[in-house]
């Protein structure tokens, strides 16, 4: 017997049933369907958009995550230069394909260089754009994808996401109906993303009596840009 | 990993004399529990949160032949690979023939119990595989060639004087005058170093937090993001990870996060936690170009609808051990083997077998905090109970407690026979006790306890007998 019909025989035995089918196996199938929510903390419901903004970026703050809101993407330039100018970090930096970052005017901070795509193991500082941000507890959400390599959230010592205040949500099952729709519907397996990150504050560890050290192994630093101009979907 | 939970004992009297474990056991005790009590002190819904997570693992075990049958076929569908291995020996071997397919010299790994469980780095290096561990505090343990001793913080039993000891002796291309004395220093030592061995990995293995049988994802949590790192960059991405990881829906895993590394580390979220679903996509710029999973039971669907099924809603949060006073006056090692703590006293005897983990079970004081502190509401007392009965019945108690405990029970089954035996030792006590000023510092086969409290002295009449007594004295009246 192979080992799958082994392991699944075990499992049989053990419940004393045999495999599932008829009424049981439907509601199985409608509960995944329905993927219902359960309890969901009352300080991320039913707030209106300044209250998420506010939820998120206080969130944030508490894992020291640094926050910047900026009115439109036009001060996005300024933003990241005054970013780069007070760590002393390069005006060379890897920033992913994403289209928004197209509407950005960078011509305007002439001395900004972008290196579009994804980033090398030298590159001190990657720039992003978030799916959403999650205000229950000051998460980014980020997708994998031709326009967003995931490698950019892992391997820059700084990370800068521009993250507009409009995809900001209240919690995490929020987050995920957002992608479900972004994806048509809720038959989320066939489209899942392959890589789905959620990130709350820079890397850190206390693997070392316990003291907290950022930087283990991810960004020492993040940054976020929350874009507060609503034309921006 | 070969088990010394059968010396647990002797195991123990090593922990307590180690003055450098005693000081991290010290931090450890300090840190943890007041954590997590600041971070659900924020949550007012945790305790109903706790009931709900039980009742989705409790649904899950209930049906997990369907859900992992539904879970497969969302990996096949994303374009990954399922391996069924029913013991630890299959495991391995699935993964070091899938390294050899790809031709791989070196794996990084990012932090996995299963792998653990199932000795996989021992296996591969004698396999001519390089495992390079890739958490921290894996990374540390790794080089000392010694096992982790909590399932979420590996290296707690180190203090940070031995761990540059150990970057000092193995890092020898670095400066000898470097000064490593902050643990941000030891920590960026390490990143420079594991920073190169991510870029050159040919495979990727990682353990998973949960499976979700919706879309096929794994997910795993870390701080650190040498998880993603692990996965990310490697031509192939292994997941390793036992039967009841599964969670139907994105919404149940998101309804579980929530207790996860509250209970763990008293944070809200972990900083990362990273939902993966197959290889890289034709238009992807990066991640891993193959995707496997490998499901591993040895022993768990045995202990399915047995009185131990319950240890299977576990979410290795490590709440019990950093609040069980065993755990932290002897640290982890003195369990014997993957699993320390309660979770381990109860998993270990069910993975590896009652007559293999001997005194585990009895490595409790039943004050019942592990229990109050586990998010997924495990009896583990309850349980640890059952296994010394099993343990009673398999006569693999001690000689001397077995007469006793005998003796006690042939006599408390025959009340006159008891009493009469009953008096006769009261009052022989307490003559005796007279003579030494009330308490016994010493008794005859009760030395171990007496060795560190004195046994006050019976008045020289049972309780039964001084009832009797006030009875009759209250009817007279
Ligand atoms: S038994 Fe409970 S407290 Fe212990 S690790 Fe498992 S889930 Fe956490």
């Amino acid at each position: 017997m192979s080992a799958r019909d082994d392991i699944l025989g075990g499992i049989r035995r053990s419940l004393k049933r045999g495999a599932l089918g008829g009424e049981r196996a439907a509601q199985l199938e409608g509960r995944l369907a329905n993927h219902p929510s359960g309890i969901i903390p009352r300080r991320s419901q039913g707030l209106d958009r300044k209250g998420q903004t506010a939820l998120f970026e206080e969130q944030a703050v508490e894992i020291a995550t640094t926050i910047e809101r900026v009115a439109s993407l036009r001060d996005v330039p300024k933003a990241v230069a005054d970013y780069l100018q007070r760590f002393n970090l390069p005006a060379e930096f890897a920033a992913t394909p994403d289209p928004l970052l197209d509407k950005v005017p960078w011509n305007e901070r002439p001395l900004l260089k972008l290196k579009r795509g994804k980033p090398s193991p030298t590159d001190a500082v990657g720039l992003s754009v978030g799916f959403c941000g999650i205000a229950e507890t000051g998460t980014l959400m980020m997708l994998s994808g031709p326009d967003n390599p995931s490698t950019m959230n892992f391997l820059p010592d700084d990370h800068i996401v521009v993250l507009p205040a409009s995809r900001i949500v209240g919690p995490m099952e929020e987050a995920w109906q957002k992608l479900r729709q972004a994806k048509g519907g809720t038959a989320v397996a066939a489209t899942m993303p392959r890589t789905v990150n959620f990130i709350t504050g820079p890397s850190r560890t206390g693997d070392i009596e316990q003291k907290l050290e950022m930087g283990a192994h991810g960004p020492r630093r993040q940054h976020i840009l929350i874009v507060e101009d609503d034309s921006i979907a | 990993m070969e088990s010394t939970s059968h010396t647990f004992k002797d195991n123990a009297h090593d922990a307590l004399g180690n003055a450098h474990l005693q000081s991290a056991l010290d931090k450890m005790r300090a840190g943890f529990p007041q954590r997590r009590l600041d971070a659900i002190g924020k949550l007012p819904e945790f305790e109903d949160l706790r009931e709900q997570g039980r009742e989705i693992k409790n649904h899950v075990l209930e049906n997990l032949d369907w859900y992992l049958e539904r879970y497969e076929r969302n990996v096949i569908a994303a374009g990954g690979h399922v391996h069924w291995a029913r013991t630890p020996e299959e495991a391995r071997q699935i993964i070091l023939d899938l390294c050899r397919k790809l031709g791989a010299k070196t794996v990084t790994k990012g932090k996995t119990m299963i792998a653990e469980e199932i000795a996989l780095n021992d296996f591969l290096e004698e396999n001519g595989v390089i495992p390079i561990e890739t958490d921290l505090g894996e990374y540390i343990i790794q080089l000392r060639h010694e096992p982790p001793s909590h399932i979420i913080a590996p290296a707690i039993h180190l203090t940070k004087g031995q761990v540059e000891e150990t970057f000092r002796e193995v890092h020898t291309n670095l400066p000898a005058d470097r000064n490593l004395e902050e643990p941000r220093s030891l920590v960026a030592e390490a990143r420079t170093m594991l920073r190169e061995k991510f870029l050159k990995a040919d495979v990727g293995v990682t353990g998973a937090n949960f499976l979700i049988a919706e879309t096929g994802s794994s997910v795993i949590v870390t701080n650190e993001g040498n998880g993603d790192l692990t996965q990310l960059l490697p031509r192939a991405h292994i997941v390793l990870a036992s039967l009841e990881k599964i969670v139907p829906t994105l919404e149940d895993a998101s309804a579980l996060l929530r207790l996860l590394a509250r209970s763990a580390t008293g944070q809200d979220m972990s900083v990362y936690t990273t939902f993966s679903t197959g290889p890289r996509r034709a238009e992807d710029p990066d991640g891993p170009g193959e995707y496997h999973v490998v499901l591993l039971d040895n022993g768990r669907t045995g202990m399915l609808g047995s009185e131990f099924q319950e240890m299977l809603r576990c979410i290795r949060c490590g709440a019990c051990m950093n609040h069980c006073p065993v755990y932290g006056a002897v640290g982890g090692h003195a369990y014997g083997w993957v699993y320390p703590g309660p979770m381990g006293a109860v998993l270990t005897p069910s993975l590896i077998g009652i007559e293999n983990a001997k005194h585990l079970p009895n490595a409790s004081t039943f004050c019942g905090k592990c229990e109050s502190v586990c998010p997924m509401k495990i009896p583990l007392p309850k349980m640890m109970r059952h296994y010394r009965e099993r343990e009673w019945q398999k006569k693999l108690s001690p000689a001397t407690q077995r007469f006793g405990l005998k003796l006690w029970a042939f006599l408390a089954l025959r009340p006159p026979l008891y009493h009469f035996f009953y008096a006769i030792a009261a009052q022989v006590l307490g003559l005796l006790g007279r003579r030494t000023g009330g308490s016994f510092y010493n008794l005859p086969l009760a030395g171990a306890w007496t060795a560190t409290r004195d046994l006050p002295a019976p008045q020289g009449r049972s309780f039964q007998e001084q009832w009797h007594q006030r009875q009759k004295q209250k009817k007279a009246a």
